[in-house]
């Protein structure tokens, strides 16, 4: 079995797969960060978005292999610390979530929106999350707190 | 308190209790717990939509290297064949063990035959290939009319419809007919100077929750079963797998995952009781989650339909008679939403003749499981169409139409009893008064109109407040969070304690830490756990006022409790210093031990929800695409305990609705086979495809619940089915009757025009 | 006395097409002991949890010790199951 090395939420991990295994399982159960989520077979739902050298990617679409050597970034590595980014503080406080399972592949997507377009606005949101289905909320408050993120990350400097 | 009253955080947009652990990936969901020594179940599914199973040949994968249990039907216990009743869902044990793991038949394409525990995902692929099962193919039946005619091939040979008198000789697929309502239809049909008679039909629908089906479960050698899963209820999980695997229910502990959306989909069980099957053989925890392909080809989506309306009114716009005879797909056994389909199609009126029929139609489909309001949206859409289309004959605006003839308070409903104080006036007022009624349309564009009932349910609950010794509260209670629900347990305890919001801890407990509790479905949780929890926080503030009342050696009746203190009240007003929670709770041991408050109620008095819908769309004629402009919902929902996730269901629903008014619809090859298994071609509306969805609460509060609650969850999907096909007719000219409106649907009908 | 209003099928099943009555009861469990002295057999699917009571236009479900009033509406409907 070959072994892939890559750099997951800032640590260097070295795991052994099978040619067939996808980052999503390696993530979700090599490395048990549970957090990005599987939600359909055809690469349609977005709930398991990561970033791969900073560009989003849906993780179950992707081998593990093709992500030798690349830098990874899972919900789990997104937060400072104890302090939320102000994406995730953004969902939290705008009620972007109800049963809380699209949030991880919402944030991230959001993360990559917000980097594009830093003054973004609901229309540009709608557009761009067409990846990223949410079957809760209509949408109505992930697109506020996209933007209210963005905003922030804004202010923050970026 | 009191219903009426002003709340410090009732009615207050706090921030969830779950929120970071959402925000971050930390919540656990069903495929996120694992054990050591887990194995991985899997299941084979029958290619065919209906046939005999010759036999099963498991041998060469029992052999396999790394399979430890493989089980078939006849490895499942034999059951009564007898609906009963479990809280507030009913169950027929036989067949749902039979829809499990199919025994002699297999009824619907993906039904299970056979389920492998292996040590890796790829040995239980394997082995699953290794599985020769003999199969005699049987013509199938999916659409519900087909399924009715006479020469349909049967699914059930003995199944002979239930409600009809005589009892009908020969078997059908009709498992039963219901019938409600009063009055002289005849007289009232005569009375009537228009009659509109439509026939109309909706595709079925999958409740389309992001996270499929999963769970871990671990039969150990003495037998006790720990169950880790997502579901509505986990007491209904543990009812269901004790009874259909014959064990005691005090020997299952289902321990309740986060749930990654239900709709009603997950108040049915379909993994837990084959992955004990395989535990238990294999001695070993088993972990099972379904693929989305599973998820579509095997679990409950909510029933096709074909609805036939009568509705006759006077020229000045009295309805005068309203008939409609409803026909529901049940899926492979009886059970389909008919029945709350017939009693709420004209429930938003008041008809003094009145008649709705209802049948309950087996097809080689999986069992139709609730969605949301079951049943309701598909009959309320019929019925609001052809008023959409009464007002258009009789020159009235649609919603002056519905307001001369709304049910209000002291109306009969359609289904028997009189409305207590409800809100469905209110809701057609607050529509026709808001801007987005008067706001001017442009070519190709439509607005539609229509109203939702739901009745909403009550149920049994159980809540304890326990209280600690710094001042800070946790609040138990057994029903999953699925939409902000521990951000109201939390709120209403916080409010009746006097504390803040954020020294409460909300926590969904196991079924071994806490008593019964109904599922969360049927839009009950906030009213019904939230009627537990508001008496348990009463309970421990009964017991904090009766120890201040002896530390000041007075009556506890003379000590009241506001802002979280005990206050010497009464004659004895003033003649203490007021002792706040924390004093109290610092001195418990002293005074009689630990305060914990609780509750174990049936809760009574659920009361009815409505809404208005106002949608406005544009028609692309070029290529008959629909694109929804604006979207208004006001909705009566007793009191929105936390406004933002009262809103944030009520958009939730109508983006559910506009996906199966516009989009979602099963597609069946001829072999009577899913053909879109996925959601590349089960098309779920995505955020480009919706606007931003206006929400206006109405508060016409319960007066059976402490703060007013009716429930919110159910009513919102039911308006856009109706406001959408209204808004598509007035665009193009024409009445769109068939769900979904899709593209090819809306081109014949501008061509044809009809 | 109290007004009692079963559904259609009920009347079909068990009364002969009646479905209102005028009965003298005190809850839900006295009316359903005498409706079933009245209309044997009816017990059983009332209490069967497959049906719900409204008693002056509140919902109750498996509700034996409701009251009623002496000039009570009570009507029978099929149990509401949710979603
Ligand atoms: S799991 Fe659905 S897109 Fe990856
Ligand atoms: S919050 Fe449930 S899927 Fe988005």
């Amino acid at each position: 079995m070959p072994t892939v090395s890559m750099t997951v939420n800032g640590a260097e991990v070295s795991v052994e797969v099978e040619n067939r295994t996808l980052l999503v399982q390696l993530l979700r159960e090599q490395l048990r960060l549970t957090g990005t989520h599987v939600g359909c077979d055809t690469s349609q739902c977005g709930a398991c978005v990561v970033h791969m050298d900073g560009i989003p990617v849906k993780s179950c679409t992707i081998l593990a292999v093709q992500a030798a050597d690349a830098d990874v970034l899972t919900i789990e590595g997104v937060a400072d610390g104890d302090t939320l980014h102000p994406m995730q503080a953004a969902f939290r406080e705008n009620h972007g979530l109800q049963c809380g399972f699209c949030t991880s592949g919402m944030v991230m997507a959001g993360l990559d929106i917000a980097r594009r377009f830093p003054d973004v606005d609901d229309a540009t949101v709608r557009r761009e999350l067409s990846g990223n289905f949410c079957r809760c909320t209509g949408y109505h408050n992930i697109v506020k707190s996209i933007v209210a993120g963005a905003h922030a990350m804004n202010e923050a400097g970026g | 308190m009191g219903v009426d009253g002003n709340y410090k955080w009732v009615g207050k947009r706090t921030v969830r209790p779950d929120g970071t652990d959402k925000v971050t990936g930390r919540a656990l969901f069903s495929a996120d717990s694992s054990m050591p020594g887990m194995l991985i179940g899997k299941i084979l599914r029958s290619p065919h939509a209906h046939a005999k199973i010759k036999s099963i040949d498991t041998s060469k994968a029992e052999k396999l290297a790394g399979v430890k249990s493989v089980v078939i039907g006849k490895d499942f216990p034999n059951l009564p064949n007898k609906t009963i009743s479990i809280g507030i869902l009913a169950a027929n044990f036989s067949e749902m063990s039979d829809k499990l793991m199919a025994r002699k038949k297999v009824l619907y394409d993906g039904h299970p035959v056979a389920a492998v525990a292996a040590t890796t995902s790829a040995i239980a692929d394997k082995a699953l290939s290794l599985i020769k099962v003999e199969y005699q193919v049987l013509p199938h039946v999916i659409d519900v009319d087909e399924a009715m005619k006479p020469k349909a091939p049967l699914l059930h040979k003995k199944m002979i419809t239930v409600g009809v008198d005589p009892a009908p000789t020969k078997a059908s697929n009709v498992a039963s007919r219901c019938e409600f309502g009063f009055g002289d239809l005849e007289a009232g049909f005569a009375a009537a100077d228009v009659i509109i008679e439509r026939t109309f039909k909706t595709k079925p629908a999958h409740q389309g929750y992001l996270e499929p089906h999963g769970a871990v479960v671990s039969v150990a050698e003495d037998g006790q079963v720990t169950i880790w899963c997502s579901s509505q209820g986990q007491f209904m999980v543990r009812s269901y797998c004790a009874r259909l695997m014959q064990i005691d229910e005090a020997q299952i502990r289902v321990i309740p995952a986060e749930i990654g959306g239900g709709f009603g989909g997950k108040t049915v069980i379909y993994l837990e009781p084959v992955a004990m099957a395989l535990s238990g053989r294999a001695g070993k925890p088993v972990k099972m989650t379904m693929t989305r392909e599973e998820v579509m080809r095997a679990t409950g989506p909510t029933s096709g339909t074909s609805i036939d309306v009568k509705l006759g009114a006077t020229k000045d716009g009295k309805l005068t008679a309203g008939e409609a005879e409803l026909r529901y797909q049940a899926g492979c056994y009886p059970g389909s939403p008919v029945g709350p389909g017939a009693m709420t199609a004209f429930a938003p009126y008041n008809l003094e003749n009145v008649k709705t029929v209802g049948f309950d139609v087996v097809v080689n489909r999986p069992q139709a499981a609730a969605y949301r309001a079951p049943g309701a949206p598909m009959s309320e859409f019929a019925v609001e169409s052809v008023i959409d289309e009464m007002a258009q004959k009789l020159g009235m605006d649609p919603i002056a139409l519905r307001e001369l003839n709304a049910a209000k308070e002291g109306t009969t409903a359609p289904y028997g009893p009189k409305f207590g104080p409800i809100g469905n006036e209110q809701c057609l007022e607050a529509a026709k008064n808001h801007p987005h009624y008067s706001a001017p349309l442009g070519p190709n564009q439509g607005r539609g109109v229509a109203s939702g009932f739901w009745f909403n349910v009550g149920g049994e609950s159980v809540a304890s407040v326990n209280i600690n010794t710094d001042g800070t509260a946790v609040v138990l209670s057994g029903n999953p969070d699925i939409g902000g629900s521990r951000a109201s347990m939390a709120a209403m305890a916080a409010e009746v304690l006097g504390i803040d919001y954020d020294k409460v801890r909300p926590i969904v407990a196991d079924t071994s830490s806490i008593g019964y509790n109904d599922l969360t479905g049927g839009s009950r949780t906030t009213f019904a756990s939230g009627m537990a929890v508001c008496n348990a926080a009463t309970d421990a503030v009964d017991q904090m006022r009766t120890r201040a009342a002896k530390v000041w050696d007075i009556s506890p009746d003379a000590v009241e409790w506001s802002e979280g203190h005990a206050r010497p009240a009464g004659p004895n007003a003033g003649d203490f210093e007021p002792m706040s929670l924390a004093d109290i709770a610092r001195t418990s041991a002293k005074m009689g031990g630990p305060i914990t408050g609780r509750a174990a109620i049936n809760a009574q008095g659920a009361a009815p929800g409505f809404g208005t819908h106002i949608v406005d769309v544009e028609v692309d004629p070029e290529t008959g695409h629909v694109t929804v402009l604006r979207y208004t919902a006001v909705q009566d929902v007793g009191r929105a305990i936390h406004p933002s996730y009262v809103e944030g269901q009520i958009q939730g629903g109508v983006a559910q609705g506009v996906g199966w008014a516009l989009n979602e619809e099963y597609v069946y090859g001829d072999d009577g086979c899913l053909q879109n298994t996925g959601f590349l071609d089960y098309r779920m509306p995505v955020a480009s495809d919706l606007p931003m969805i206006d929400t206006v609460i109405i508060e016409v509060p319960n007066e059976a619940h402490p703060f007013g609650v009716r429930g919110v969850g159910e009513v919102p999907i039911i308006p856009p089915l109706g406001a959408v096909a209204n808004a598509v007719s007035n665009a193009i000219g024409v009445r769109m009757t068939d769900l979904p409106l899709s593209p090819p649907k809306i081109l014949a009908a501008i061509k044809n025009g009809s | 006395m109290a007004q009692i209003v079963l559904t259609n099928d009920l009347g079909r099943q068990f009364t002969g097409g009646e479905t209102t009555l005028d009965m003298d009861v005190t809850d839900v469990r006295d009316l359903i002991r005498k409706l079933d002295q009245k209309f044997p057999g009816i017990a059983e699917v009332l209490q069967d949890g497959s049906m719900a009571v409204a008693i002056d236009g509140n919902l109750h479900q498996d509700a034996w010790l409701e009251d009623i009033g002496p000039t009570s509406e009570v009507y029978f409907l099929p149990a509401i199951r949710g979603g």
